[in-house]
């Protein structure tokens, strides 16, 4: 498997070393910018929409005169699900295009694979997914909920009436540092609310795994104890065959709910979501939501996949990861304009305090001091149509709180 | 009279006299919902929604059934101060039932509170529904959640004719209900009814009642009633853990299946293997694309049209593969590796310049959807056990093509001594050929089983081709039958460790059994005897 992935890795960087060479030519007119996303490999499903978002916004930017004058110029490469690529990746970006800053991201283990490089070179990346939070770098920018902002809120709405009142819960994850952290902070926070150890069970797959037959046997087994809800923070495509099990085996939302931190729409384009309705996500942002600057924000992702002839393009959807990739770089545009330079330090100061009005439908606020959005939580439920009604949500934005009260040692970090 | 009613909790007698209150004062007909009653559902305070569904239930309106089944399936609409629902594309008002216009905005979104409320209240309706498994699914509904508002209507059907299988679990509710009884004796008898179950539901029920109580003979009879469900749980989990394993087994024998031809027949180390598993995936995706597009009356059946392209598609795939590639390179497996491994990334990346890098929805059937209930805990889902059944077909189809016809003869001639074979008059080229796009084919229609519940992307043929290689050298290189042993026994073996020990520690177990097993048995669980030559 190594071998295999080592070739595919070295096909793709073959292939794609074309790009780079081609700015060489450029005018120096531009500023650059680079689009960190896995094109290939276990990540692509997601990443990919992630990477045409980047490029629309960017166009969208052009179109309206560019950043202090001059046009953005996109550098895209392909760190092909391979976390240690992703560090070569964003060295070449850094120190051979010069990009002003980097978009990209989503697994946690390939952030964690980056963030030297940027300490190193300097530099700026934008990271667009929610993530289990315990870091804050100069270097970066979170674009995506911290826990606080999305794991912590699900889980109150679960233990209310509405949410069905759980008592038991039964954390699933896909084993890696994300879903162990995030459950370490439930597991704590539960605890916190009186729960028991025994109403409590964690149970972890590996990735990419698609046989949940007896992992959902065991949910209903589980779920004898009492009032019990799941939660799933399954990552990439194994969410398809876990849901569709739950279908089958006639799991209903009603008797056991399952809330999901990563799945959203796209994920959920591969699933026949009739026999889900009524399952729960928790995002900050979800495309059925109703306000202007949504509108647009579909139309335009909708108008870029058909100009680009995207595949299924009439059937594209956006997401939470999505905004945040469009607030994203609206941010650092905002900023370098405020900055009148690309220099990374004065860039970095500028974001902080930056406001947007967001697709989400609210004036999003970089918060001054933590390299974290605000952000309002919504909670989900499963449509018929593989969409999400809004069953709950906050009144305005939240501030992300990176480091979780929840972990012992963080106390005197609250203030970040 | 809005905040009248919500600041009631909710006894459903008062509820129902104010809701008469309420017709009254509207002037409207008796036994009609007023809109008014609906105006709440679309609010935001959840206790009045809550109590809202309450009021259609006991409003005694004979839409009430239709509106609430309206409100599940989001159907009910309010638009200004006239709620309309909608059924089959006609509008119907809540008032009188009279048809409307069909309205445009958008409906009322319940939640899961406000769904599992009116589903429990339309159950109790339902019980008398002419059709059979709408009785059936109302009364295990009602069965796994009845409560104190459901006991006059419990009672009564009870009191009217049922079907056995529908009154057996009606009592089952009932004696839910008459467990938080205040009289010892009724708690007694209804612990003794509830103990033919073998809901978890009724185990939960069962439970928190043993932690409150306090008479001995009342505990004794719960505590039976706990040991009876516990013991039929325990057995239905064993047979659970075996029928699923059996069917993770066929799953691994319809990816294997293919590469035990042209690997273990043919001694071709296909790299590609997992690709040609993708092209029959695909080539069900474009199936279906095609049923939807030209044939949507027929779309449940696109499964089954699948099956013949699928296999046409991956054995045409195959066939090039081996005439453009493969045949250049027998025997010597390290450039075949090379080469097939080189084929497998451009058909991936083909798939994915093609379909995208997402991965392609594909709906299951109606028929292979649901599950066949073993009992409460053991649902035995329909494409499972689909899939157990397509694979002992396509084992005999395989059986029964090397063992009964030319082609099959000359391939295992070829297999046993390609150079005899060929001075016997067997035209090892087109043996070859075929014997590949066969395998291909096979592994097509491995495709076809696996696009109905994992995922169909340009990767997934990663995921499967250590498996398959998995189950044929542990079968032993040559041996159908070993490949069967191996794929059903690594599958029941495989999840009677999960249960144990979780899914990660089980896949480190299997890998390090079949580690272990190759060094003390390299030629796998059977061995081809005689006098093989290698080719």
């Amino acid at each position: 498997m190594t071998r295999r992935t080592f070739l595919k890795s070295a096909a793709a960087t073959a292939a794609l070393s074309a790009t780079p060479l081609s700015s060489v030519f450029a005018q120096s007119s531009t500023i650059k910018v680079g689009i960190l996303h896995s094109l290939s490999g276990t990540m692509a499903i997601s990443e990919t929409a992630l990477k045409d978002t980047a490029l629309m916004t960017i166009e969208e930017i052009n179109a309206s005169g560019g950043v202090l004058g001059k046009m953005l110029e996109p550098v895209v490469v392909d760190p092909a699900s391979n976390w240690p690529l992703f560090a070569e990746k964003a060295r070449q970006l850094i120190s051979q295009d010069k990009v002003a800053a980097v978009f990209g991201c989503w697994t946690s283990v390939s952030r964690k694979s980056v963030l030297p490089v940027f300490k190193e070179l300097n530099s700026l990346l934008f990271y667009p997914v929610q993530y289990e939070g315990e870091e804050l770098e100069k270097n970066v920018f979170y674009t995506g909920a911290a826990p606080n902002q999305q794991a912590i809120p699900a889980t109150e709405y679960l233990m209310s009436k509405d949410g069905g009142g759980a008592k038991r819960f039964f954390l699933l994850g896909t084993d890696y540092v994300y879903p162990r952290t995030t459950n370490k902070i439930l597991r704590a926070f539960l605890k916190s609310k009186g729960v028991k150890e025994a109403d409590i069970e964690e149970v972890y797959t590996p990735f990419g795994h698609s046989d949940y037959q007896t992992i959902v046997g065991n949910i209903k087994k589980f779920a004898a104890g009492g009032k019990t809800c799941v939660i799933s923070t399954i990552n990439g495509d194994s969410n398809v065959p876990f849901y569709k099990e739950l279908g089958n085996q006639g799991l209903k939302a009603k008797d056991v709910p399952v809330v999901a931190f990563s799945v959203g729409e796209e994920e959920l384009r591969g699933v026949d979501t009739k026999p889900l309705v009524g399952h729960l996500a928790a995002w900050n942002y979800f495309m059925s939501v109703k306000n202007p600057q949504n509108a647009a924000f579909i139309k335009k992702y909708q108008d870029y996949a058909k100009a680009k002839n995207l595949p299924n393009a009439d059937k594209v959807v956006t997401n939470d990861p999505m905004e945040a990739t469009y607030v994203g770089i609206h941010m650092w545009k905002q900023a370098v304009e405020m900055a009148k330079t690309t220099d990374v330090d004065k860039v970095i100061a500028a974001v902080a305090g930056q406001k947007f009005n967001a697709p989400c439908g609210f004036e999003l606020m970089m918060d001054k001091t933590n390299h974290h959005l605000h952000k309002p939580v919504m909670i989900g439920e499963i449509r018929p149509d593989g969409q999400f009604n809004v069953v709950w949500k906050t009144k305005g934005p939240v501030r992300a709180q990176p480091w979780s009260p929840y972990i012992p040692g963080n106390e005197g970090k609250q203030k970040i | 009279m809005d905040i009248l009613l919500q600041s009631l909790a909710r006894p459903l007698i008062l509820l129902r006299l104010l809701a008469s209150l309420a017709l009254l004062a509207l002037g409207s007909p008796a036994n009609a919902l007023p809109s008014a009653v609906i105006v709440p559902l679309a609010g935001d305070d959840p206790d009045a929604r809550s109590q809202a569904v309450d009021a259609i239930t006991s409003s005694g309106d004979p839409n009430a059934a239709r509106i609430l089944a309206a409100l599940v399936d989001a159907r009910l609409y309010l638009q200004g101060e006239s709620a309309v629902f909608v059924e089959n594309d006609k509008a119907f008002r809540v008032e009188d039932g009279a048809s409307a216009p069909v309205p445009a905005g958008e409906a009322i979104i319940a939640n899961n509170r406000l769904r599992g409320e009116a589903d429990a209240a339309l159950s109790s309706l339902r019980l008398f529904d002419p059709v059979f498994e709408v009785r059936m699914a109302a009364a295990k509904e009602l069965a796994s959640s009845a409560d104190e508002a459901q006991r006059d209507a419990l009672a009564r059907a009870l009191a009217g004719k049922l079907d056995p299988k529908v009154r057996a679990l009606v009592e089952v509710a009932l004696a839910r209900i008459e467990l938080q009884s205040p009289e010892p004796a009724k708690r007694t008898v209804a612990a003794h009814t509830l103990s033919v179950s073998d809901d978890p539901q009724v185990k939960s029920v069962l439970a928190e009642r043993m932690r409150d109580e306090a008479d001995p003979d009342v505990r004794q009879a719960i505590g039976a009633a706990l040991a009876a469900i516990d013991r039929r749980v325990a057995r239905s989990e064993i047979v659970a853990r075996v029928l699923t394993g059996i069917s993770l087994g066929s799953v691994l024998l319809l990816a294997a299946l293919g590469l035990a031809i042209t690997y273990g027949v043919m001694g071709v180390i296909n790299m590609a293997h997992g690709e040609l598993l993708m092209v029959g995936a695909y080539a069900t995706y474009l199936t279906q694309d095609f049923f939807r597009h030209y044939l949507p009356d027929m779309q449940d059946w696109y499964v089954i049209a699948a099956i013949p392209v699928a296999f046409l598609a991956a054995a045409a795939v195959g066939l090039v593969i081996e005439r453009l590639v493969v045949r250049f390179l027998y025997g010597r497996p390290l450039e075949t590796l090379l080469a097939t491994f080189g084929v497998s990334l451009v058909l991936a990346q083909g798939a994915r310049s093609l379909f995208g890098a997402q991965n392609v929805e594909l709906s299951n059937p109606s028929w292979l959807s649901g599950g066949f209930e073993l009992s409460a805990a053991l649902v035995l889902p329909w494409n499972r056990i689909g899939i157990v059944a397509f694979s002992i077909a396509v084992l005999g189809l395989v059986a029964l093509v090397l063992v009964n016809t030319r082609l099959g003869l000359y391939v295992r001639a070829v297999t046993q001594n390609r150079r005899m074979a060929a001075c016997m008059g067997v035209p090892t080229g087109r043996t070859d050929a075929l014997a590949f796009a066969l395998g291909a084919g096979i592994a097509g229609l491995g495709g076809v089983a696996l696009s109905q519940f994992t995922n169909v992307g340009p990767d997934m043929g990663q995921a499967y081709i250590v498996d398959s290689f998995m189950v044929v050298v542990l079968g032993g290189v040559g041996q159908l039958a070993g490949c069967v042993v191996a794929a059903f026994g690594l599958g029941i073996v495989g999840k009677f460790l999960e249960g144990w020990t979780g899914a990660v520690i089980a896949k480190i177990l299997v890998l390090v059994f079949i580690i272990v097993f190759i060094q003390r048995r390299p030629q796998g669980l059977f061995a081809l005897k005689g006098r093989q030559v290698e080719a």
